[in-house]
């Protein structure tokens, strides 16, 4: 999509003519790792953390996956440490671990590894910057997610009113949040969000400063790589979108300790007032998961079909509309709070629009193949796996959006199949397409190719014998959030949790992967992706240079979209 | 399939009871034959309620290894299962499937092997007209039925009964205000007490909602703890329930029958164990039903005997063709003695 006069071979001959220069120049352990302001060492410490993170919140859907194999409780009692399985205390652990899993995966792996990870690491490189416009400011966005973290996995060992944790579910719904749960826990997790909240929005202004101020000569809003324009779409929803939360949980901490009633009605408040301002920024927040990943998609279908990005144009502005109808629409998750006839049936039309545009990407993908020369290296595997799953998750939102229909599905686990299509099949194997896509980039060796491939296999095997039968359990009305169900629903549990297990097998594949390429990779090249493989990136050694572009790259005026 | 059943009665009778109460209304003979029967029972001196109905397999509650929504009950709930199995299911089918397809093609068609030059397109405004309108004009035959469907089940007829839904952690408790606003608490049973009643397990409670066949029901929800979500997928009904705020829905049943649902909004702990049964019963049970709870129907005076039963439900309510009240039917307080009474004196009638 690019041309540019910067080479790779340019900034080679300043490292080898002097190991002092600037360019390489990195400081000691502590100072630059504890003390970063270098984008891609930020990039590289959210990517850990997300990694960290998704253990986490991996091992939690796996602690779920095994009590619910099985009719009645099997487990929650003993990791509860009382006896009987029907206890309060082994119940209320249920609700711990939904709301955990929830919340980290949400805030503390997925938007830490697409934003902070890849689009740290990337977009000013993208762009020919040198590095983001506040790096300082880009360091305590990341070290802000320590302490959030640590707050929410700490909520679990003090109260939350039936036992120790927060066992609100992960939209901390008052007043279950409020006068429901008495006790330390749930103040955590809000101020858990908080932080993480703070964090977000910081990173935000700093991509949107950065996108804004530090393109390259030549490089036009128009010529930005697809990854680019999602990063700025995310950063403005993200920006627009959490300060609601804010104040929506601010609301929260205030009727919990400090007598205010903003949502409970015995003092003039209102309890959907909060999911109102919740999923105002709640349905931004699941475009804020998806975006980077299509724009990620968009690069790696690029390179692999050795072909321009089809419609460029209609690409970017897609997601742009997809940001904007994506604040318009929120109610679409609080069908069943009583809405008024006229509200149920904007939402139903105006959450339909959001489909066009999804569809446009869709298309645009696949003519972007049309006529390509592909290659299945194992990031165009995974781009292919997201753009059918993404469609699979893409047409039961469109059931669901239709208010009458969601009457039946609502809060049961046809709406967790739809979710996780998105995300656990749509977001995560994006992220998992950018991480084999730039592993070479930022590590400078090359990962495994066959068990990046069985990774591949394994994962999508497991994910789709883990989520789709819970299509089946929400047809037969399967409510979610419940640790025991009757018996009926046990055939597709049982399924769904081997389903877990051989996706779990894919992800110790993964594991595998990383540890042998980081110790025993081939040294990558600067481009191991060819011709097709067009952005700046590529243009640098692998890995980069610790500060490159010293002399910004110039963009060449070419014509190609 | 539409046979109800009573349980609490020996296996012989059952196929009987099943056809009695289908054409209770149509065969008043054959209800007083049945009365009979039910004779002793009806001397006790408290109310007798009606008996239970046992679950149908397959109708009202999940079916094992099912890949479809549960069968309705509820004309509402016909319009929507049609819109969901006919035109949403087939157009998401063959929209995942074309894209499926496609995506094949291109695999095979446009590999390195295939096509080693790949071409510079990356424009072709037709089909990006084309694929920007074609799901516009599929998206507008989604959404005329879709806001139909919300017009409907907006559109809540003349109520023939309201119920007011209140829940609690961790229970569900049913006001009748038309019926002297007796409240019944409804509580999950044990693993056991479902076996023994031959009820799904997690599904069965102790005190079922019960509403008359064939009479708009409107159900009016709130809470007085946190949020709960009153659902019963037989009838396509989710309606939260909300502290301070009061939710209306409706829906109207045919078939006399038990229709189980379950908490639909984490509402705490046991968010997991506070079960729906929505017992249907014939107006004739209903009224029965609600004499045994201490209520009275619309107009119906309890104090005076023979008082004239004015409405066709009334009468019909106090038709005597009563069966036996089931071993754990008791009445949450009892009634007065003079009730059974007055029910007695009025003939049964068609309705």
């Amino acid at each position: 999509m690019t041309d540019t006069t910067a080479t790779a071979a340019h900034f080679q001959a300043h490292e080898e003519h002097g190991h002092h220069h600037d360019a390489d120049h990195k400081p000691g352990f502590f100072a630059r790792w504890f003390m970063s302001t270098n984008h891609k060492d930020i990039g590289t410490l959210y990517l850990i953390f997300a990694i960290c993170a998704g253990i986490i919140g991996g091992t939690i859907s796996g602690m779920m996956r095994i009590e619910l194999a099985h009719p009645g409780i099997q487990y929650l009692n003993h990791w509860a440490g009382v006896v009987s399985p029907t206890d309060p205390a082994a119940l209320h652990l249920w609700n711990v671990l939904i709301t955990a899993h929830g919340l980290i995966m949400v805030f503390f792996m997925v938007m830490p590894a697409m934003i902070g990870g890849f689009g740290n690491w990337f977009v000013p490189i993208m762009i020919g910057a040198p590095d983001m416009a506040f790096p300082r400011m880009n360091n305590i966005s990341f070290w802000l997610l320590i302490p959030a973290f640590a707050l929410l996995l700490g909520s679990t060992f003090v109260s939350g009113g039936t036992a120790n944790g927060a066992g609100t579910g992960w939209t901390v719904y008052a007043p279950l949040s409020t006068s429901g749960s008495a006790g330390p826990a749930v103040d955590m997790a809000i101020l858990s969000l908080h932080l993480a909240g703070a964090s977000s929005i910081l990173g935000a202004i700093n991509f949107i400063t950065t996108i804004f101020n530090m393109r390259a000569p030549g490089m036009t809003l128009h010529k930005m790589p697809l990854f680019v324009w999602s990063v700025l779409v995310t950063a403005f929803l993200l920006l627009l979108a959490l300060p609601v939360l804010a104040a929506a949980i601010t609301m929260l901490l205030t009727d919990r300790n400090f007598g205010t009633t903003f949502y409970d009605a015995a003092g003039g408040g209102n309890p959907i007032l909060y999911q109102h301002l919740f999923w105002f920024f709640g349905h931004p927040e699941v475009y804020i998961m998806i975006l980077p990943g299509f724009g990620m998609i968009s690069q790696i279908v690029s390179t692999f079909s050795r072909k321009p990005v089809f419609g460029y144009l209609g690409m970017a502005y897609a997601m742009v509309a997809i940001g904007v109808v994506g604040f318009v629409v929120w109610a679409h998750h609080m069908y069943t709070t009583g809405l008024s006839v006229d509200t149920k049936m904007y939402f139903t039309a105006a959450t339909m629009v959001i489909a066009v545009p999804t569809g446009i990407k869709i298309f645009s993908w696949i003519a972007t193949m049309w006529g390509g020369s592909l290659t299945f290296k194992t990031p165009m595997v995974w781009a292919l796996g997201f753009i059918f799953m993404f469609t699979v998750g893409g047409v039961t939102g469109v059931v669901l959006s239709n208010g009458g229909i969601d009457n039946y599905m609502q809060d049961t686990y046809y709406v967790v199949a739809h979710f996780h299509y998105v995300l656990s099949l749509g977001a995560v194997f994006s992220l998992f397409a950018g991480f084999y896509y730039w592993f070479p980039k930022m590590s400078g060796k090359m990962y495994n190719e066959f068990l990046g491939q069985l990774h591949f296999w394994v994962f999508f095997i497991g994910v789709n014998m883990l989520f789709f039968p819970m299509h089946f359990l929400g047809l037969d009305g399967m409510p979610r959030r419940y640790p025991d169900y009757p018996d009926a629903y046990e055939h597709w549990n049982a399924f769904a949790s081997h389903g877990y297990e051989v996706m779990a097998a894919g992800m110790a594949i993964f594991f595998v992967n990383l540890v042998w390429s980081l110790l025993a990779g081939k040294k990558a090249p600067d481009n191991p992706w060819g011709e097709g493989a067009t952005t700046l990136e590529w243009t640098l050694s692998s890995p980069p240079p610790y500060h490159q572009f010293e002399t910004l790259p110039v963009i060449a005026d070419d014509h190609r979209h | 399939m539409r046979q109800p059943c009573v349980h609490g009665v020996n296996g012989g009778e059952m196929k009987t009871l099943k056809t009695l109460l289908l054409t209770l209304a149509a065969m008043p003979a054959a209800a007083m034959a049945q009365d009979a029967a039910a004779g002793s029972a009806a001397a006790a001196p408290a109310a007798p309620a009606p008996q239970l109905y046992a679950p149908t397999p397959g109708i009202g509650q999940p079916i094992p290894g099912s890949t479809g929504i549960q069968p309705q009950v509820t004309e509402l709930g016909k319009q929507a299962l049609w819109m969901h199995d006919a035109l949403l299911m087939p157009i998401i089918t063959a929209i995942s499937v074309f894209v499926l397809l496609l995506l094949l093609w291109v695999m095979f068609r446009y590999r390195k092997g295939a096509n080693p030059v790949p071409s510079r397109t990356s424009h072709n405004t037709l089909i990006e007209v084309i694929w920007t309108l074609v799901p516009v004009l599929i998206l507008l035959v989604i959404a005329v039925p879709s806001i139909k469907l919300i017009a409907a089940q907006y559109d809540t007829p003349k109520a023939d009964l309201t119920v007011k839904v209140i829940g609690h952690q961790w229970y569900w408790s049913y006001q009748y205000p038309d019926n002297g606003d007796f409240e019944i608490v409804s509580n999950i049973l044990s693993d056991e007490e479902d076996k023994k009643r031959g009820e799904p397990r997690l599904l069965g409670v102790d005190e079922r909602m019960v509403v008359p066949a064939g009479k708009v029901i409107k159900v009016l929800t709130t809470s007085d703890d946190v949020i709960h979500s009153f659902a019963v997928p037989a009838f396509w009904t989710k309606i939260d329930a909300v502290p301070g705020r009061v939710n209306e829905t409706w829906f109207k049943v045919d078939r006399p029958g038990v229709y189980y649902g379950q908490c639909s909004e984490l509402c705490g702990a046991k968010h997991g164990f506070m079960p729906i049964a929505v017992e249907v019963v014939t107006p004739a049970q209903f009224a029965q039903w609600v004499a045994s709870k201490g209520g009275t129907m619309p107009g119906a005076k309890p104090a005076e005997p023979a008082a004239a039963a004015p409405a066709a439900s009334s009468a019909a309510a106090a038709s005597p063709a009563v069966p036996a009240p089931a071993a754990d039917g008791t009445a949450e307080k009892p009634a007065t003695t003079s009730q059974p009474a007055t029910q007695n004196t009025t003939p049964p009638a068609q309705n």
